[in-house]
């Protein structure tokens, strides 16, 4: 198991040693003349006005939330997915009612129009 | 692809046993070995990805160009082959903007977040028989996790840029990605009720001894396929970096290399979706006459060739549209695939 950290960890190290190679070869290549008008925000050829940061809408939370409790099913489901076949139909039958309860939720989502797109 | 093809003097064979014999002999400590041997293999795995999506860009444009009627590219090298050379060198010594609005640092590490991710995956990529860098056992898991973090460097480069443009770009991608990415999830988790292992290897074997998982599992086939579609953010799902209304979306700051970057990683990426789903659907490398490293190149440009196809046929869709197809169409369908899959299975 150690070996397949240190693969991992080789890769992650290859992954940024590559991107900083490159990315400091093209420093040394590149032109590089900022001015105020270049360092300016692109929009659309006008005068940037206003904060362009602006708050998440609250839809965006819902949804997360929604992903959020299929995604952590999803997690529970893999060790089931892969002991299913050894442990017979008591786990289907288990793993079932889970997803029918999660099916509820997301009913309930639905008829509450949480799911609408506004 | 020739130094794929000495990939497998490297992972099982003589040379191996060999090369760990001098290291041993020379007394020096078994861990250097172990990185040395992942460096050759990152290595090989960076040229293979490389040149693919060199090829891949090259291949979009012409296939686009003909469902068009139109040429694609044509005046650089035969058929226009060296379209995509041309590109890398111009964007490699183009002048690099950092806006005076950006958050410099999460700037400059999103597409660190975007590429690094899509290389590490490979890790676990099944080329041919031992021709894998590590058979993890929780392999498939492992996929999924950091094909997750695209959603996060996304997030942070629009964020980072300071433009609207981005914000809202960054906002859909976030929207989008999450909403597939549980369909995405249920169809791979189908596959491994069926083959009972998280291990990319060992799905691949159980489709060797009985039939592709395409024709068991056709509804979680088709589920992967529109999910894929849509966490790579081709079209009809590119609407975080819809051009006609938000420019180029997350990436409307990023200029030179580091919006190749970016780029870079869209194709790496629909390369890495198309390998996994030749892996879990098209039965890997396994395949009669040919060697099986040019089955698993064919069973993944087969799904190239899907997704570049719905790319020039299909127009983009609205994101209410986008948001409703993911939770009250696939969601459902994927969940019922699981229960009628693991009912099969169980019983």
């Amino acid at each position: 198991m150690l070996n397949a950290y240190t693969d991992m960890a080789v890769f992650l190290g290859a992954g940024i040693l590559f991107l900083a190679v490159s990315l400091l070869l093209s420093r040394l290549l590149r032109p590089h003349h900022p001015d105020k008008e270049k360092l300016s925000t692109y929009e659309c050829g006008k005068t940037p006005f206003g904060e362009a940061r602006v708050r998440f809408k609250v839809r965006y939370y819902i949804f997360a939330l929604v992903f959020l409790v299929f995604d952590v099913e999803v997690l529970f489901l893999y060790p089931w997915a892969v002991a299913l076949r050894d442990l017979g139909w008591i786990a289907w039958a288990e793993a079932t009612v889970f997803l029918a309860l999660l099916f509820g939720g997301l009913l309930y989502a639905w008829r509450k129009k949480v799911l609408e797109w506004l | 692809m020739a130094l794929a093809l000495a990939a497998p003097a490297l992972a099982g064979g003589n040379l191996y046993t060999r090369a760990q014999q001098l290291f041993l002999d020379l007394g020096l400590p078994p861990w250097i070995f172990a990185i040395l041997v992942a460096a050759v293999k990152v290595a090989l795995i960076l040229v293979f990805i490389l040149l693919n999506v060199l090829f891949l860009i090259w291949l979009e444009r012409k296939l686009g160009g003909h469902l068009q009627n139109r040429l694609g590219p044509v005046y650089t090298g035969p058929f226009g082959l060296l379209q995509t050379v041309a590109d890398a060198l111009k964007v490699l010594v183009k002048e690099d903007v950092i806006p005076a609005a950006a958050d410099r640092w999460a700037f400059i590490v999103a597409p660190f977040i975007a590429f690094v991710p899509a290389l590490m995956i490979w890790l676990v990529v099944p080329f041919g028989p031992g021709l894998q860098a590590r058979d993890l056992s929780i392999g498939v898991l492992y996929v999924a996790a950091l094909s997750g973090l695209i959603i996060p460097s996304l997030l942070t480069a629009g964020w980072s840029s300071g433009s609207k443009w981005s914000l809202l770009g960054a906002f859909r991608a976030g929207a989008q990605l999450i909403s597939y990415e549980v369909p995405l999830l249920l169809a791979q988790l189908a596959v491994v009720v069926w083959a009972g292992s998280l291990s990319l290897n060992d799905i691949v074997r159980a489709q060797q001894q009985g039939t592709w998982f395409i024709l068991l599992q056709p509804v979680g086939f088709i589920v992967y396929l529109i999910a894929a579609i849509a966490e790579l953010n081709r079209t009809p799902f590119d609407l975080p970096e819809a051009e006609s209304e938000l420019v180029a979306g997350f990436n409307t700051e990023y200029s030179g290399f580091r919006f190749a970057i970016f780029f870079l990683t869209e194709y790496a990426n629909l390369l890495t979706s198309s390998a996994i789903a030749a892996t879990l659907f098209l039965g890997g490398w396994s395949g009669p006459w040919l060697p099986p490293f040019v089955w698993f190149l064919l069973k993944t440009y087969v799904f190239v060739f899907i997704a570049m196809w719905v790319r020039f046929t299909l127009p983009r869709l609205r994101v209410d549209q986008l948001m409703n197809f993911a939770w009250k169409l696939l969601l459902p369908v994927a969940l019922l695939n699981v229960v009628v899959t693991g009912a099969i299975v169980a019983l």
